[in-house]
């Protein structure tokens, strides 16, 4: 399916969040996902379903003042 | 002396030199020029993960998040609603509680948004955020800011970046002797005696980033600002002695052998 994922669309084959990290390969990162502008806890990612359209954003930390 | 600390809302550190970590050419200066200024709190930005280099070193990897205090800011958010999503994904990407909120008014001046600042910290606090509040030297505004439950305010010296020292010193001191949270002089610091003099007015703590970041040995600064930071903060304990308008001979007036 088709999702907006960090402001692109992209074809994922994942059904769930924890699934698409696993996809992009991103499982060790310390990182946090929003979807459809709601926050997604870590605790939910098994069980948080993605839909056509879904709005994803994934953030990390990076250097800032 | 007992162990002069420096606590922030359920936090305490022994250090009064907080960094950030934007600017630095890379990973490694970052992590040297950190332990360098003896910091144990550092200030994090929250942007999209870069999906088609998944397995890029990442700041984390060099900031270990058990031996510091990470900090995430709002930076770059202009509205309210931006940095209240941005300090909930950081919350939930590493449990920290402690957050620097900064709402931006425009790209030139990066002053702050008060109003949207304010708007942000009233959110941020029902939700339990520890938040530390990036701001004018408006004493007013610094109230409120309080008053609204931030647990620390840190006005600025002057505009991010712009290594101009403060602006306004008599502010910084009206703002701390009104205040009962701590007051963070952040923004504007651009070499040692900048930090001392923030600290010798009675700020808690300074926050530094381009003044280390962008000197030509950031060690060596970030040792120069850990020092000041140290030294303003003993001379404010000791009390300085009071400003004369003529000399005060320092020998004594007798005893002299033409006498």
């Amino acid at each position: 399916m088709k999702i907006q994922l960090n402001g692109e669309e992209k074809e994922i084959a994942a059904t769930t969040v924890a699934q698409l990290i696993a996809e992009l390969g991103l499982e060790t990162r310390m990182l946090a996902v929003e979807c459809d502008l709601e926050v997604v806890a870590k605790s939910a990612y098994a069980t948080t379903a993605l839909k056509e359209g879904n709005r994803i954003e994934i953030v990390h930390m990076i250097g800032g003042g | 002396m007992s162990k002069d600390m420096f606590k922030v809302g359920s936090y305490e550190f022994t250090s009064r030199l907080i960094v950030g970590s934007g600017k630095y050419k890379d990973f490694e200066t970052t992590k040297l020029a950190t332990e360098a200024a003896d910091a144990e709190m550092i200030t994090v930005a929250v942007r999209r993960v870069n999906i088609t280099e998944a397995d890029k070193e990442n700041l984390l990897d060099y900031i270990d998040p058990k031996k510091y205090t990470i900090l995430p800011n709002t930076a770059g958010c202009f509205n309210a609603e931006d940095a209240i999503r941005t300090l909930r994904l950081a919350r939930e990407a590493g449990g920290w509680d402690l957050v620097k909120l900064e709402v931006l008014g425009d790209t030139q001046t990066l002053y702050p948004n008060v109003v949207e600042t304010i708007k942000a910290a009233e959110v941020l606090v029902k939700e339990g955020f520890q938040v530390m509040v990036y701001t004018n030297d408006d004493p007013i505004v610094a109230t409120r800011l309080e008053e609204i439950g931030c647990v620390a305010v840190m006005p600025l010296g002057n505009p991010i970046g712009s290594g101009r020292g403060l602006a306004n010193p008599f502010n910084i001191r009206v703002i701390k002797e009104r205040a009962n949270v701590p007051i963070v002089v952040d923004a504007g610091i651009g070499t040692a005696s900048d930090a001392a003099k923030s600290m010798e007015l009675g700020a808690d703590a300074v926050l530094i980033n381009t003044a280390i970041a962008e000197a030509k040995n950031e060690c060596l600064m970030a040792e120069a600002m850990r020092d000041a930071v140290r030294g303003g903060r003993k001379a404010f304990l000791a009390g300085r002695m009071q400003k004369r308008a003529f000399a005060s001979a320092s020998s004594p007036s007798e005893g002299y052998i033409w006498d």
